[in-house]
């Protein structure tokens, strides 16, 4: 191929879908000139260990990099990490960069995620209250979570329970705020939130739910001093975590004309309205053929996926994204690992006991097992993850009888 | 401080450098040989990182633990050898091993 032939493919965004995506062209050997911008300082990094380990200080940060910088440089892609892009100007296949220079594209991928949805309320400008969502915050909440120290979580998803697991073995005195009946409500069932629950008190976490915060209160210095709820009622804080979402990052593809819906609107191939333009991860409401309707998902599963899809859309094959969602937590001596999507379910079914160490619930829909949540039972996330992409029929005795081999389902 | 080497399914090999105290998933990721995905990081977590190790080296690789069993018996390739490339750190012991991969990830 000679340079007049090579093209230019420009990926807006360095987390985890952008990494995945310039790690598959590596691999499938594409030809054409690739160029990373993202505005965050580090190579593409893994989001999980920093409400994980890295938050409790049992990785170095080197080892969240999906691999090192110099591994892209070395193959011939590039990097130009701190810079934002401003604007897309689709008629000139042209970007305009935050250190005002413009670049050409002859494919461009938005693989602009999600940023965390703020709490807009009373004293939310109040010194103290964090959010998580990359790097710098978990360093600095890390520096905050010393013993004695009080921490107030608002939001009982996953994200803050894993925080609350972590403070509450460093001696941080635990509160976790959530406005619903039940934890984890948006991604599982009640059985999975129940069991947490218990967990989390166990360990000595103040639960409350049903709790819906109302702003903050000061103290000295303009920092926060506790957490006001609906009820009238008070909870001291020294610090204060919030983690309630997060929301697609769609400015640039909104401006530029791009449909967009609560996420960039995608096709099966990760196409745009624009045939020029892709999109992947959590920016994303897309089709998945496996589930028949428009989603958004905030999952690695779904950001490596996506970004596998558009490799091969860039290269000139047709391969769906078609691969059940799957997840996973890790709580105190907790695996969690998930697949599917549970939401639609008519039936749920438990295999083993909740009091017990390990045990799953298989959510059925019409017969057929949509989704698996397996608490340090690998085995059975493994099973759910062929049962639920084959859409396969299976006896709910088989699936709750735990004397029954699961492995035998598939 | 020694080397890996990977053979794909299609019997193309990489001849890989790796220093202690990483694993044997890290060290593909890290130089982007096909067919290791490791899409949970190393949680054991995903099965994305299934390996087969060449027989000799089968014993230095250390104990299978239970998760990671668990994990195993469902991959669709799964050998006498296999592991999760994830849970098998990089020691002196392994300087020299020679790892296949399967056609396909889970
Ligand atoms: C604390 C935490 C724990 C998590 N735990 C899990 C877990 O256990 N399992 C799981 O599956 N998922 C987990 N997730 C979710 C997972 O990390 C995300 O789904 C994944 O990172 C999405 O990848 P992405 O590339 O789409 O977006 P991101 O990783 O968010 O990356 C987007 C990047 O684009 C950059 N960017 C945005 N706009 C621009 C612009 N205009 N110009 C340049 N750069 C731009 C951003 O700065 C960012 O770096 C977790 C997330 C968090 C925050
Ligand atoms: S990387 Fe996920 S199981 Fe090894």
């Amino acid at each position: 191929m000679t340079t007049s032939e090579k093209k230019t493919t420009v990926i807006v965004g360095g987390g985890h879908a952008a990494g995945a995506l310039m790690t598959t062209l590596l691999q499938k050997k594409y030809q054409h000139e690739v160029v990373l911008v993202g505005e965050e300082p580090h190579p593409p990094y893994q989001r999980p260990p920093l409400s994980k380990n890295y938050l409790a200080g049992e990785v170095e940060q080197a080892s969240l990099y999906l691999k090192p910088r110099a591994v892209y440089e070395k193959a011939g892609q590039q990097l130009r990490l701190g810079v934002r892009v401003e604007q897309i100007d689709r008629d000139n296949k042209t970007i305009r960069l935050s250190d005002q220079s413009t670049l050409k594209y002859d494919q461009l991928v938005l693989a602009t995620g999600s940023h965390v949805r703020r709490l807009r309320a009373p004293g939310s400008d109040l010194q103290g209250i964090h959010y998580l969502h990359d790097i710098a915050d978990t360093d600095a909440l890390r520096e905050k979570l010393v013993p004695g120290t009080r921490l107030v979580i608002v939001g009982g998803g996953y994200i803050g329970l894993e925080v609350a697991a972590s403070a509450i073995k460093k001696g941080v005195n635990v509160t976790v705020l959530e406005a619903a009946d039940r934890l984890m409500q948006r991604v599982t069932g009640p059985e999975m939130s129940a069991f947490f629950y218990a967990k989390h008190i166990a360990a000595g976490v103040d639960v409350r739910l049903n709790t819906a915060v109302t702003g903050f209160e000061a103290g000295d210095q303009g920092r926060v001093a506790g957490v006001t709820l609906a009820d009238g009622g008070t909870v001291p804080a020294d610090i204060v975590l919030v983690s309630i979402g997060v929301i697609p990052e769609t400015a640039l593809a909104e401006a530029a004309g791009l449909p967009c819906d609560d996420g960039i609107v995608v096709d099966e191939f990760t196409r745009t309205g624009d045939p020029d333009i892709l999109a992947i991860g959590d920016c994303t409401r897309h089709r998945n053929l496996f589930f028949e309707k428009m989603q958004r998902l905030e999952s690695v599963a779904n950001a490596v996926d996506q970004a596998r899809t558009a490799a091969a859309t860039l290269m000139g094959e047709e391969k769906p994204y078609d691969s059940a969602p799957w997840f996973w937590s890790n709580q105190y001596d907790v695996r969690l690992q998930m697949v599917g999507l549970s939401q639609n379910h008519d039936q749920r079914v438990l295999r083993g006991s909740t009091e017990d160490k390990e045990f799953a619930v298989f959510y059925l829909r019409e017969g057929c097992v949509i989704a698996v949540d397996a608490v340090n039972l690998p085995v059975a996330f493994m099973v759910g993850k062929q049962l639920v992409q084959h859409r396969k029929s299976v006896s709910a005795e088989a699936l709750s009888d735990p004397g029954a081999d699961l492995k035998a389902l598939v | 401080m020694g080397k890996i080497i990977f053979v794909e399914h299609d019997n193309t090999e990489h001849v890989t450098e790796f220093e202690a105290g990483t694993t044997l998933m890290q060290v593909a990721v890290d130089n982007a040989v096909p067919g290791i995905d490791g899409d949970c990081g190393g949680e054991c977590a995903c099965g994305t990182c299934h390996m087969i190790v060449a027989d000799e080296w089968f014993g230095k690789t250390g104990a299978i633990g239970d998760a990671e069993e668990q994990m195993l018996s469902m991959t669709p390739e799964r050998a006498k050898t296999s592991r999760l490339g994830c849970q098998v750190k990089t020691t002196e012991a392994i300087d020299g091993i020679t790892v296949h991969l399967p056609e396909f990830q889970m």
